[in-house]
This record gives C-alpha cells, sequence and structure tokens, in this order.
C-alpha cells in the first residue's frame, strides 16, 4: 500500500522497494538470529556431541576422530557414573518439587491476597535476590551451613554441614525466585472475577484453589520448573562449595572437560537428552511463552 | 480477592514472611560480615569496623573486574536487543518454514545448563580459531541474552493492535517513519525490561564465562574474580564487601524495570 507522494528520498524508495517485497524484509530480520542461534548455536551443539564419540588417543595425548561409543559404554557401565547421573536428576527434581511448594504460596499472597503497596515491596522482596550475584549467595551458604562454626551450628547448636542434604537446600534456595516470578505473572493473569464465581457456585477456598487456580497456574509451574531443573541438573560451583565429596554431572562434566573432552562431552548429553525431551513434552502445555 | 477466611490468610502470610526470610538471610549475613573486624567467615562476627570497604575500594584487580563486567554486559545487551527484537519480528509478522523449530531454539541457551552452553561454546570458538576474550565472552553472553529480549519483545507485539501502523501507512508514514513514530514508542518500554534483564543475567553469570573468557587475570569480569577470591583466606572480607555492594546497586534496576513495565510477563519476559 503507498501513501500520498511526498517528496522523493533514498529512505522513501527503500521503503516502497521494502514494503511489497516482504520475503526481502523476513530475510533482513531473519539472517542475524539464524546465524547466531543455528550456526553458532546449534552448530556448536552438534559439534560437541559430534564429540562425544571420539576417544583420546592411547597415550593421552590428543583426541582421536575415529568414531565409537567408547564414552557412552562408560558411562552406562561404571556404576561411578551411573549413580552421579541418576543423583542429579534425582537432586533436580526434588529441588523443583521444594520450590513448587515454597512458592504457590508465596507467589498467591503477592497476587491475590496482599495490598498493592506491600505487593510492590514484596515483588521487590523476591526480585532483588534474584539479581544478587550467584556465587555471593552460594558462599554465604558456605559461612551459614559449615559445621562447626557455622551460623545455623551457633545458633541452633546443630547444622547439616556440607553433603547431599546442603546442595538440596543450597539449590532450592538459588532457584527459589526463579520459581516464585513465573507463578506470580501467571496469578496475575488469572482474573479474581473466576475465583469469585467458583466461590458463588459454593467451592470452598481450598477447594477453589485445588480446582480452578492450580489447573490454571500450570503452564506457568512447569515455566519455572524449566528453569529450576535445568539450572539444578547443570549445576557444579554451588555443589563444591556445600556438596563436601558429592559429585553432580556439572562436577564431573567440569573436571574431565581439560582432559578428557569426549567423555566431558558425552556425559553432557545427559542434560541436554533430559531437557530436549522435557521441553518437547511441555510445549503443548504452551509454558514456553510463560519463561 | 479470593474469598479467604482470617486463619487461611494468616497462614499464607505466615509463609510469606518465612520464605521472604528464608531469601534475605544469607544475603544479610554477608551484608553483615562485610563491617566484621575478624578477617573470618567466623559467627558471630568480633566487631564493627569499615576497614574492609575503604580497601575494597582501593582494590585494583575488583575495579578491573567491574569495569570488564560492565563492557562485557553492554556489549552482550546491545547484540541481544537487536537480534532479540529482529527474531520476535520476523516470528510474529511472518509465517516461514521452520519457525516453530526457531522459537524452540531461542529457548535452548537458558532452558539448557550452563555447563553444556560453556563447554559447547568453547570448543567451537577454538574449532574456528576465534582466541578466548572480550569478544568471544560478549559472543557467548549474546546467546543466551536473545531469549529475554525476544519473550519481553513478542509479548509485547502480540498485544499491539495491527490498526496503528496500518493507520500510519495509510496517512502517508513510509516503513521508517512507522517504526520511529509509531512501533517503537510501543515497544520502548518492553525493550528497556528486556534490555535490563539481559544486561543482570550477563553480568553475574559465570558458568559459561568460564568456558568463554581467556585465562589471562586481567580480563576477569567481576564473578570471576569473586571466585578466584573466594578460595583465598586474606580475600574474604573484601569479597563480602563488592558482593554486598553489588547486591545494593541491582535494586536500581529491579526498582527501574518495575516502573517501567507496569504489567508482568514470564521471568524472561518480565
Amino acid at each position: 500500500m503507498t501513501g500520498p507522494p511526498g517528496p522523493v528520498t533514498i529512505k522513501r524508495c527503500v521503503s516502497r522497494f521494502l514494503s511489497a517485497r516482504p520475503r526481502v524484509r523476513l530475510a533482513g530480520l531473519l539472517t542475524g538470529p539464524a546465524v547466531w542461534l543455528v550456526a553458532l548455536y546449534l552448530g556448536s551443539l552438534i559439534a560437541l556431541f559430534l564429540t562425544s564419540f571420539y576417544q583420546l588417543n592411547e597415550d593421552g595425548t590428543g583426541i582421536n576422530e575415529k568414531i565409537g561409543s567408547t564414552n557412552y559404554h562408560e558411562l552406562l557401565d561404571k556404576t561411578v557414573y551411573r549413580d552421579v547421573a541418576l543423583r542429579t536428576i534425582g537432586v533436580a527434581i526434588l529441588v523443583t518439587v521444594i520450590d513448587m511448594c515454597l512458592a504457590l504460596p508465596i507467589a498467591f499472597f503477592i497476587a491475590k491476597i496482599a495490598r498493592p503497596r506491600v505487593r510492590t515491596l514484596l515483588i521487590t522482596a523476591v526480585l532483588v535476590p534474584l539479581w544478587g550475584s550467584y556465587l555471593v549467595k552460594a558462599f554465604a551458604w558456605r559461612a551459614l551451613l559449615g559445621s562447626p562454626g557455622g551460623v545455623i551450628d551457633r545458633t541452633f547448636g546443630t547444622s547439616p554441614g556440607y553433603g547431599l542434604p546442603a546442595v538440596v537446600i543450597v539449590l532450592a534456595y538459588l532457584w527459589l525466585p526463579y520459581m516464585i516470578v513465573p507463578i506470580y505473572a501467571g496469578l496475575d493473569r488469572l482474573p479474581d472475577s473466576l475465583l469469585e464465581a467458583s466461590n458463588d457456585l459454593g467451592a470452598g477456598f481450598w477447594y477453589t484453589f485445588r480446582s480452578v487456580v492450580v489447573p490454571m497456574l500450570l503452564p506457568a509451574i512447569v515455566a519455572g520448573s524449566v528453569f529450576t531443573f535445568s539450572l539444578s541438573m547443570g549445576d557444579y560451583i554451588a555443589v563444591e562449595l556445600v556438596g563436601g565429596p558429592t559429585q553432580m554431572i556439572g562436577s564431573v562434566v567440569y573436571d574431565n572437560f581439560a582432559s578428557n573432552l569426549p567423555f566431558a562431552a558425552a556425559f553432557a548429553t545427559v542434560p541436554i537428552l533430559v531437557m530436549i525431551v522435557y521441553l518437547l513434552g511441555i510445549r503443548r502445555t504452551g509454558a514456553l511463552d510463560n519463561l | 480477592m479470593i474469598y479467604s477466611n482470617r486463619t487461611t490468610r494468616a497462614g499464607f502470610r505466615a509463609w510469606t514472611a518465612v520464605v521472604v526470610a528464608f531469601l534475605w538471610l544469607p544475603l544479610a549475613i554477608v551484608a553483615v560480615l562485610s563491617f566484621n573486624t575478624s578477617a573470618s567467615l567466623a559467627w558471630p562476627p568480633k566487631g564493627f569496623t569499615g576497614k574492609w570497604w575503604t580497601k575494597a575500594i582501593d582494590n585494583d584487580g575488583a575495579r578491573d573486574a567491574l569495569v570488564m563486567s560492565l563492557k562485557t554486559a553492554v556489549g552482550a545487551t546491545i547484540l541481544a536487543l537487536l537480534l532479540g527484537t529482529a527474531a520476535s519480528f520476523a516470528v510474529h509478522r511472518f509465517k516461514f518454514f521452520g519457525r516453530e523449530p526457531l522459537s524452540l531454539i531461542l529457548v535452548l541457551p537458558i532452558a539448557l545448563p550452563g555447563i553444556v552452553t560453556g563447554i559447547a561454546l568453547n570448543s567451537a570458538f577454538r574449532q574456528i580459531g576465534l582466541s578466548l576474550g572480550t569478544l568471544s565472552l560478549i559472543i557467548a553472553h549474546a546467546t543466551f541474552c536473545v531469549v529475554v529480549v525476544y519473550n519481553n519483545v513478542i509479548a509485547r507485539l502480540r498485544r499491539l493492535s495491527p490498526n496503528l501502523e496500518e493507520a500510519s501507512s495509510d496517512l502517508g508514514a513510509d516503513m521508517f517513519q512507522t517504526f520511529r513514530f509509531v512501533t517503537f514508542p510501543l515497544l520502548r518500554s518492553a525493550l528497556l525490561a528486556g534490555g535490563l534483564l539481559a544486561f543482570g543475567l550477563s553480568f553475574d553469570e559465570i558458568v559459561v564465562t568460564t568456558f568463554t573468557n581467556g585465562p589471562g587475570n586481567d580480563l576477569q569480569t567481576l564473578p570471576q574474580w569473586i571466585l578466584n577470591n573466594l578460595s583465598r583466606g586474606e580475600q574474604q572480607p573484601i569479597v563480602n564487601v563488592v558482593a554486598t555492594a553489588v547486591m545494593v546497586f541491582s535494586l536500581v534496576p529491579v526498582w527501574a524495570a518495575q516502573r517501567l513495565t507496569g504489567e508482568q510477563g514470564g521471568l524472561a519476559g518480565r
């Protein structure tokens, strides 16, 4: 569609040229993101996947580019690595469930019960820890959990110390805001009139909560779980700080990265596969728009 | 408001109070320890001093790291704004082969663990011969920042009425004028919110950073500096100071982002 004739400028000519050619416009918009994400990012993921089929030379120098499934055999056959993989997935599930239980009531309180002034204050209170440095928080937990001499130990006389329980606590702490924010946003979009209607139809508070609020929030909860699950599965720094001897997938990948890249790559495909299956599974719920 | 009795509301209030305390307790401990006379992490603090704050301000390593972090975050944010906006326009305005997979691929860099992105980009950069430094770091950070801009902008585009742009073009504006005077002002707050979030993500990132930044000491970002100094006992109190300062300064973007966007999207689309 062309407007009334104006002064003929280069800009106008380009504009007219482009408005008649949507394909050229699309190419202009798409080239950058496609090169970046498909060629660079997806390309390097695929290269990493291919690397996982290589192996180290016998003498440990350099990588032999002969395709084989040695790394995957080692991964599946050695109980140590199987345990690490299962432990990591277990921790990720546990952390996700804990965060859901902690986040749902607080998000509900912020969105539907608190007065507007308190609401703003609470949103800030949840968001600032999200922005506060990851390292500082993990490191603060080191000070908290230390046994003996940590803050918790000094205050209560006992502490979980460093180990697997500490890993679960700290990861649940670290990723909690990532769960609260999407659930809060989902609740914010949920019209109050629906809750009132449920109440008018005779449902009590908990019945409404269970059969109206939670089902409608599902995409938001699932979106939050993508973060808590994925972040837990890849973590190695917090695990090293408070985990004691605990090993997770992230720590094994990190430790092998410099010395045995093909094996690190093979182990890294575990979280990739888990996440891709998860993402494909939840695509229908509309959770990805809630990220 | 949902019907609820006094006890239920009190229960929710108490739960919220406990969870907020849980969120803030570790941060408060770090802030308190930054004023502790003793250099150790031991609790309770021995006495009050401001000397670590003076030392931190004079610490060249921390200052250089801060500059490096700011540079990286600004570079990654600018790239993310350009790429994320272009991608959201393409996905929203056009139908093309591979549109659905593309929107899934955009999400991947934040949906996959950082260590996966880190080692994948690290080996790719080495393969193509790009030396690890500021440039590789900015490229890596932009990769996971694109999605937050994309989510913010596409959420806004979906709510915009196409009539506005049509009206503009009916009135004789060319494409550039329509973008500049109609579309851009409507997108501005979404771009700012996405940009702020991208900046925050990049500023705090440590895992991808570990794998895509050069090993040279002068090129450390602030999180790298913090990580390196965590293990050194004598630097401990200075790390506490830096951490507290970063936290206080993060109040500004959080507050700004909330003022700028009345509506709340998801986390990445806040």
